[in-house]
């Protein structure tokens, strides 16, 4: 039986605001073991009389040695989130349990292309994802589908801005599109993958990660166009995420 | 000792015996797997039962159905740290699918409809600890929630209450499932706190 994973004490170096609601922490935590891209940590907060409470954040990018980095969205009414986005400052501490999770990763030395295809804060393990690619400088061919209410709820747009050989993004609007974009406002369809995706063909590992309904109506889209539920890989941001 | 982070108070500070450590109240019912929902006509439907001896126990979705239905009301608790209490449910205990199957087998590995795999010792499926369920809260499970029928096996973290559910075998030697070989603990018993390898 493996060793437990253990608790332990990382210290904020620096937080870097995403959106008006979102927000970079990159945490130095000594003895880190380093993690795979779309692992996740558990955080845990103790207060001056010993509560605690515990939850989950996805990994943004890869470890660089002992020093991690997750986004995470404030949920109202949230517990732990709204401490992580608003209250927490360089050199505090809080506790960090991982890397969990050993199916919702991509390797570096995958050889299939990748369909990424995100939901709001979905976004940040798929972003793990293409920075692990980037690091690793594979050629594996990458396409991001990103869906989201609007432009200002982007989360890495600088980054995603520049471009990358052999990385594709298409931007999917739900409420307000930019002027003069060519897609209207609205959820995702068929067409949207499509055309923003691989063709089922090439046999593409497929990652979709978001809010739930959008999940669901991402992967059924993905099987009506052929892929198969084998290569779906599905991960949920719950309203309750925290 | 925990390290203490600066600020933090903390909210539900719910001084509850029924949640178990790290775990936190929802009121909504979170969905979680790892692929697509699959979808499963009831004319197709079946669930069988296999002995390490190699006989199948066989039911149609009209024969589950025609058997005696329990109404449990139970506490829910999700390794990824939500907890949902007093949860209706309606099914067949799974002491009533097992009354006419002779085994010696310890384990049990529970099987899918679109792959998914989760084990557990024998005797936690036994005595009124766990159900075969096709409604919740007095409606239709939900296929995203496991419909047309999903175990429930409370007792154990979530995953271990197999979605889709198709089939259990019953095996002489214990065959880590789905989650069970992505890191995750072999038992998952919430109030231990077992949520990974190793814990």
């Amino acid at each position: 039986m493996r060793r437990r994973l253990a608790w332990r004490a990382a210290r904020l170096h620096e937080a870097r605001a995403e959106t008006a609601t979102a927000r970079t922490l990159v945490l130095d935590v000594p003895g880190w073991p380093g993690h795979l891209a779309g692992q996740h940590v558990d955080v845990r907060l103790t207060a001056d009389d010993g509560y605690t409470a515990q939850r989950s954040y996805s990994l943004a990018k890869p470890a660089d040695g002992e020093r991690i980095e997750l986004t995470v969205e404030t949920v109202a009414d949230g517990e732990v989130s709204p401490y992580l986005t608003e209250v927490i400052e360089p050199g505090d501490q809080v506790e960090i349990r991982g890397p969990v999770g050993g199916w919702f990763v991509w390797r570096p030395d995958g050889k299939a292309p990748v369909l990424l295809v995100a939901g709001g804060a979905g976004i940040v393990p798929l972003m793990a994802m293409i920075r692990a690619r980037r690091q690793a400088g594979s050629r594996v061919p990458f396409r991001l589908i990103y869906s989201l209410r609007d432009q200002d709820g982007r989360y890495y747009a600088d980054e995603l801005r520049k471009p990358e050989p052999g990385l594709d993004v298409t931007y999917l609007y739900t409420r307000s599109a930019p002027p003069g974009a060519a897609r209207p406002a609205g959820r995702v369809t068929l067409a949207d993958l499509a055309e923003g995706g691989w063709p089922a063909d090439f046999a593409p590992d497929c990652y979709v990660c978001g809010p739930t309904g959008f999940v669901e109506a991402a992967a059924d889209l993905l099987l009506a166009l052929g892929h198969t539920p084998e290569r779906i890989r599905t991960e949920r941001f719950g309203p309750t995420g925290d | 000792m925990n390290i203490i982070s600066r600020g933090f108070r903390g909210r539900q500070r719910r001084d509850d015996d029924r949640l178990p450590p790290g775990q936190y109240l929802v009121e909504d019912f979170p969905v979680l797997s790892a692929g697509p929902t699959p979808r499963v006509p009831l004319d197709r439907w079946e669930f069988t039962i296999d002995t390490e001896t190699g006989r199948t126990h066989r039911w149609s979705w009209e024969e589950f159905t025609a058997l005696p239905m329990e109404t449990p009301t139970v506490d829910i608790h999700c390794v990824t740290k939500w907890s949902k209490l007093d949860t209706t449910w309606e099914g067949v205990s799974l002491d009533v699918l097992f009354d006419d199957v002779e085994s010696a087998a310890e384990y049990a590995l529970v099987h899918s409809y679109g792959g998914y795999t989760t084990n557990l010792p024998l005797e936690d499926l036994l005595d009124g600890q766990a159900w075969l369920v096709h409604r919740f809260d007095g409606e239709e499970l939900e296929p995203r929630h496991g419909g047309p029928a999903r175990l429930l096996v409370p007792h154990l973290y979530f995953w271990k209450s197999a979605k889709w559910v198709r089939g259990i075998r019953l095996l002489d030697e214990d065959w880590p499932g789905f989650w069970e070989t992505a890191g995750y603990h072999n038992y998952g018993d919430p109030w231990r706190e077992q949520r990974y390898e190793g814990d």
